[in-house]
């Protein structure tokens, strides 16, 4: 059942588990009443993928014949610490520079206008020379840059 | 809720096509705020109302939001200057929120707080953008910041949020003036713009449900679909 349900890919970003990607944060199996609560936990506050997550718990757990309560839990919040290095090398592969170590309060002071000169590597040839070109990229947890060496653009998971 | 669906407004609207990313991401996030408060405000009346009954089926009078907020759409300076201070009254309202005697309010402030930092980041990175910018951008940039000003009092009245700070959920918004506004200054001074003297007229009412015209048509557009069809599900 646990494996089942750690299995379960990120709706948006299929090539990483709910488990690799650290928003699971508990599976607890009731073998008598065939019953599973699973509690997890969202990557932002608005996150849209959560109730797809949550029906694809479901079924899973209704596969092997239990029925699932899936709780969301708010605290502590997620970070990308928590991110597995199972979950971060799939990235990689997947063309997605993993985030960096989270740093705790904030990051630049009040005018952060270093924010492009963090050294984020390539997912394709490894160069460090890459340059942010978006705040905001495709989902709410990723943010989009170029590679000024191969002059691919990437997504990157932003720490948090 | 509300300003979520006002920057919502920009998808399709801003200059490039990362800032309809941008701008609908942050509005993803002040939605996502809202929803994890509501349930909680309807356990705690003893109403038992449902995020959607906050969001689709109150009045107008019934909102507690600021004028700022609800404010008609301007051009992109105008979005950035009103982003910037909301922004920077969330980070330090949600890092004292953080600590509140009420769980639910103390992890929903502690999971927004990493949120509103970034959406400071970015309202930040614009504004010196565009003041340190043309002669242009420099001038409707400064336009900017004097049209929000009667709107920035309001921010931090504590008319309505004394019984909640007295019980250590909340926090007085006026002890938070004077961090927000270090804030901006730094923000303001690096963009090389002038931060303009506060007004002499400021708008007032929205915590008490007073609303200023643009209120009840942004309702009207916001929750036209779940009054039309009450009950309905997809």
């Amino acid at each position: 059942m646990a494996e089942a349900i750690s299995g379960v890919p990120d709706p948006e970003v299929p090539v990483i588990s709910i488990a690799d990607l650290g928003i699971l944060r508990a599976v607890e199996v009731d073998e008598q009443a065939h019953a599973v609560t699973v509690t997890i936990t969202p990557t932002y506050s608005g996150c849209p993928a959560m109730e797809a997550i949550a029906s694809r718990i479901a079924f899973e757990a209704g596969r092997l014949g239990y029925s699932a309560d899936v709780v969301t839990q708010l605290s502590p919040p997620w970070t990308t610490d928590w991110m597995t290095d199972d979950g971060r090398a799939a990235l990689q592969r997947f063309g997605i520079a993993p985030p960096g170590p989270a740093q705790a309060g904030e990051r630049h002071g009040p005018v952060a206008l270093q924010l492009t000169r963090r050294l984020v590597a390539c997912p394709r040839c490894g160069s460090t020379d890459t340059t942010e070109i978006a705040h905001f990229g495709s989902t709410a947890c990723k943010a989009l840059r170029r590679c000024d060496a191969c002059l691919e653009p990437f997504d990157e998971f932003k720490a948090l | 809720m509300v300003y979520a669906q006002r920057l919502a407004e920009w998808m399709t609207n801003a200059p490039q096509i990362e800032e309809d990313m941008a701008l609908g991401n942050i509005a993803l996030d002040l939605l996502g705020q809202a929803r994890a408060l509501y349930p909680h405000v309807g356990t705690l009346d003893g109403t038992g109302r449902s995020e959607d009954d906050f969001a689709m089926q109150r009045d107008e009078r019934e909102w507690r939001n600021v004028h700022l907020v609800e404010q008609e759409r301007g051009d992109f300076a105008d979005e950035m200057a009103r982003l910037l201070w909301f922004s920077a009254r969330q980070v330090e309202l949600h890092a004292r929120l953080a600590d509140s005697a009420d769980p639910v309010v103390a992890a929903v402030a502690a999971k927004a707080l990493k949120e509103v930092r970034y959406h400071l980041d970015h309202a930040s990175l614009w504004v010196v953008r565009l003041g340190d910018g043309t002669e242009e951008s420099r001038r409707r940039m400064q336009v900017a910041l004097e049209r929000v000003t009667p709107y920035l009092a309001e921010l931090f009245d504590d008319d309505a949020a004394v019984a909640a700070a007295d019980a250590g959920v909340g926090v007085l918004p006026s002890s938070l003036r004077d961090a927000v506004r270090r804030r901006i200054e730094a923000v303001v001074a690096e963009a090389t713009l002038e931060l303009p003297e506060a007004s002499t007229w400021h708008a007032r009412g929205g915590r008490s449900g007073i609303h200023s015209r643009p209120m009840g048509y942004l309702l009207a557009e916001m929750q036209h679909i779940a009054r039309s069809h009450p009950g309905a599900t997809w």
